[in-house]
């Protein structure tokens, strides 16, 4: 039962990096692929649809933990506090960036706006990337799952440590130049004219950076976490998950190089879900990492909830689930097409 | 200063009194603009539609505010009450998730429709999409009203072995009969919040006269709802939450009364102060009998007072906690004599020219605001001392880990953000209520410029 509910967990948290990925990654290119007032109103309204519905996705996840696995809900929020309060602020920053910006049509309040817009975007996918980073380096746990981290130590990954060191910094950076790249390859299937010209370009400059740090990233990733990485011959959905991840890479390339937009857009949904997926299944049954004493680790099975808790919650997942996959069906044909510049009062 | 519960106490206390300010708006608003596209399709007439059109407009700001400072609530109770998640959380993280799952991803799926798609879909198609989303936001409001219901009246859990609960019964916890009667109290109220303020507008273009026939219209509509919630809310509902904090927390209805005295055949307060240190209420007025009546159905039942409970049971703000039901329940009758008037006037077909009627429903739109956030504090102060009433008591369920100083400061940070956040609402909605209902909400209106910053 526990493992079922690692796997709605993992499949939350995948959604939730594609799907609000894409408008994070619009965001933090917005006034590089954007020039214009027009343009900018192009890549809102590119996003505008969607990104409301794709920011539930983490309160989503949130719900999934709450249940499933409140202790590591619990444990995480509290001891990740002031980085938690940085993203909830940056993400009121960036919402209210999105829908107040053309509302007044004053080139001072909207620069603002872009810029808020921007600069939350850009903080949110570097946040979250050293959020995944800390859950791969380990956490102080004490006896009971309990943590308190300061924002950073002597950046060295060894304890005492911070929620930033070289190892997170360098996850928040590769998470940024992967979300960018995936925010580019969603504008250049998106938007129209100049944005989506410019954003092709960015897509390729970025997923070719990502794909060179893929390379050290991994290595790091060995040197913080050994038993992570070596479980990983021995897994073979691993596999699987690593090969959608590589199909997804060689689907970004293919499409970005022969104008393919939807290949291109759904190759990087496909990496960045094989990604995020590999980590979930080298890192089971570890939800919350303990650093130094892998007893005190918080696993699926030793902070799972009660088993009747989860089966009637299993039961109304099962019913709920399917709807919410209509839902984004519905609305991404309802939204088809390339977006265009809403002008005047209506749009974005 | 040193101690973190206060902090953690205020800051959530504080996020969720502002946060409440816009999805009260947003879910009665829902329902009048249900109502007004009705009456758009029905009489075909444009000021219908571009009265609907303007609160779309309103619903969609109001809504997004809503949206933002409501996805830092879910995750303070990881950040700030991490013992109670942790003990808790698989019963009322059901819920939690569940609003999420069947009504957020809904609601945001209807949104942008509702906003921006009225030219791609039919008119009926429209009007399914208001209401999708009343649907959407009543229903959220159910899960959220639920959760708080097992705070108040723990239903269908059971204790797992590891001390922490689990839900037994999915169907005793979902139909809490606490949460049912709740439900109806609160989004009742949030239907009389929306009438006031879709009054006061009709009142403010009223008084201008300008925007005639959709002043008119907000004026019908929201009189008229605004006066047959201001009874429900009142009666049935009000009195059947009563009924229920009499049965399940006697406590709370002493401390919400002043009552310290047991007796036979009590009174109720129209006005005093409580004095905790003599123990008494300081200068009553009374109404004999009637808390009797109303609290058990008997005009000479008991009532048990406050000295006949073990001191720390007591709720531990007993001053606030009376003064805010006060508060409550005499905006409550005041809201059904303002409505009923206004009816009245509006029957008569008087209410358009009535000045003065007119000035009193422009201003009064606060107050159902006040009304609402204090009777969430008679709920949640009468709640104290416990996080789950008999469960869990709010000083084992906070963080322990954090402390009091970085939860200050994030205090800190909200009230700032949130300072700014009010401002450029205010501003926003100011220059929507400047530009008026008029026109067909496409290219900005150029009479308006400048006429409300």
């Amino acid at each position: 039962m526990v493992e079922i509910w690692f796997g709605l967990a993992a499949i939350m948290a995948a959604a939730f990096v594609v799907l609000d990925g894409f408008d994070f990654g619009a965001g933090t290119l917005h006034l590089f692929v954007a020039k214009s007032d027009g343009e900018r109103r192009q890549v809102l309204s590119a996003i505008g649809p969607f990104w409301d519905g794709n920011e539930v996705c983490l309160l989503a996840l949130g719900g999934v933990l709450f249940v499933a696995f409140p202790r590591v809900l619990a444990s995480g929020l509290s001891g990740f506090y002031f980085a938690i309060f940085l993203v909830l602020w940056s993400l009121i920053l960036r919402g209210i960036s999105i829908e107040l910006r053309s509302h007044v049509a004053s080139p001072l309040w909207t620069a603002a706006w872009d810029a808020s817009f921007a600069a939350a975007s850009t903080l949110l996918p570097v946040l979250f990337g050293a959020a995944l980073g800390n859950l791969i380096r380990g956490l102080p746990l004490d006896g009971d799952g309990w943590f308190s981290l300061a924002l950073f130590t002597d950046f060295s990954a060894r304890a005492p440590v911070g929620i930033l060191d070289w190892y997170t910094v360098a996850a928040g950076v590769f998470a940024w130049v992967t979300i960018a790249g995936h925010g580019a390859t969603f504008l250049a299937w998106k938007a129209d004219g100049s944005v989506a010209a410019r954003s092709h370009g960015a897509a390729l400059w970025l997923y070719g950076a990502a794909t060179i740090l893929l390379v050290p990233m991994t290595i790091a990733t060995g040197i913080v976490n050994a038993p992570m990485l070596a479980a990983l011959p021995g897994r073979p959905l691993a596999w699987l998950t690593l090969a959608v991840a590589v199909a997804g890479l060689a689907a970004v390339g293919i499409g970005l190089r022969r104008r393919r937009d939807l290949m291109a857009f759904l190759g990087s949904c496909a990496f960045i879900t094989g990604m995020l997926a590999t980590t979930a299944v080298c890192l089971f049954p570890v939800v919350l990492r303990a650093l130094g004493d892998d007893s005190r680790s918080l696993t699926v099975f030793n902070s799972g909830a009660p088993d009747q808790s989860l089966r009637i919650a299993l039961t109304w997942y099962a019913l709920g689930l399917p709807v919410v996959v209509i839902y984004f069906i519905v609305l991404f044909r309802l939204h088809r097409g390339r977006a265009a510049a809403a002008t005047g009062r209506e749009g974005y | 200063m040193s101690d973190p519960l206060l902090w953690h106490r205020l800051q959530f206390a504080f996020t969720i009194v502002y946060h409440y300010i816009f999805p009260q708006l947003t879910m009665g608003l829902a329902l009048l603009i249900v109502v007004i596209k009705i009456g758009a399709l029905r009489t075909g007439r444009p000021e219908w539609d571009e009265t609907a059109r303007f609160w779309i407009r309103i619903f969609a700001v109001n809504f997004v505010v809503g949206v933002v400072t409501g996805i830092p609530m879910e995750f303070q109770f990881g950040t700030n009450w991490a013992r109670f998640s942790k003990f808790a959380g698989s019963v009322i993280g059901q819920t939690l998730a569940m609003e999420g799952l069947f009504a957020f991803f809904l609601e945001s799926a209807v949104i942008g429709t509702l906003v921006f798609g009225e030219r791609r879909l039919s008119r009926r198609a429209h009007l399914m999409a208001a209401v999708a989303l009343f649907a959407g936001t009543w229903l959220s409001g159910y899960f959220i009203v639920c959760t708080n219901a097992f705070m108040q009246h723990p239903v269908g859990h059971g204790l797992a072995a590891d001390g922490t609960l689990y839900l037994a019964d999915f169907w005793t916890f979902l139909l809490n009969p606490w949460a049912i009667a709740q439900y109806a109290h609160t989004m009742i109220a949030s239907v009389v919040t929306a009438s006031f303020v879709v009054a006061a507008v009709g009142a403010y273009y009223a008084l201008l006269i300008a925007h005639l026939g959709h002043a008119r219209i907000m004026l019908r509509v929201a009189t008229i709802a605004g006066l047959v919630s201001s009874v429900l809310v009142a009666f049935p509902t009000g009195d059947r939450q009563a009924k229920l904090v009499a049965e399940h927390q006697p406590i709370a209805l002493a401390a919400m009364e002043g009552h310290f005295e047991t007796g036979a055949g009590v009174g109720i307060v129209l006005i005093g102060q409580p004095n905790m240190r003599e123990r008494r209420l300081d200068n009553p007025i009374v109404v004999p009998r009637l808390l009797s009546f109303l609290a058990y159905g008997t005009w000479h039942a008991d009532v048990k007072g406050l000295n006949d409970f073990p001191h720390s049971d007591w709720p531990d703000n007993i001053e606030l906690l009376y003064y805010s039901f006060h508060i409550m329940a005499g905006l409550g009758t005041l809201f059904i004599l303002t409505m009923g008037v206004a009816v009245l006037l509006e029957w008569r077909g008087r209410l358009l020219t009535h000045r003065a009627w007119l000035w009193v429903l422009m201003l009064a739109f606060p107050f159902p605001y006040i009304a609402t956030t204090a009777g969430w504090m008679t709920a949640e102060l009468g709640r104290q001392p416990w996080l789950i009433y008999g469960l869990m008591r709010t000083a084992h369920g906070s963080s322990a880990n954090v402390e009091s100083g970085t939860a200050l400061f994030t205090l800190i940070g909200f009230t700032g953000i949130y300072f700014v956040l009010g401002v450029l609402f205010l501003f926003v909605i100011g220059r929507e209520i400047a530009h008026g209902p008029a026109g067909d909400g496409s290219g900005l209106a150029p009479h308006s410029e400048g006429a409300h910053g």
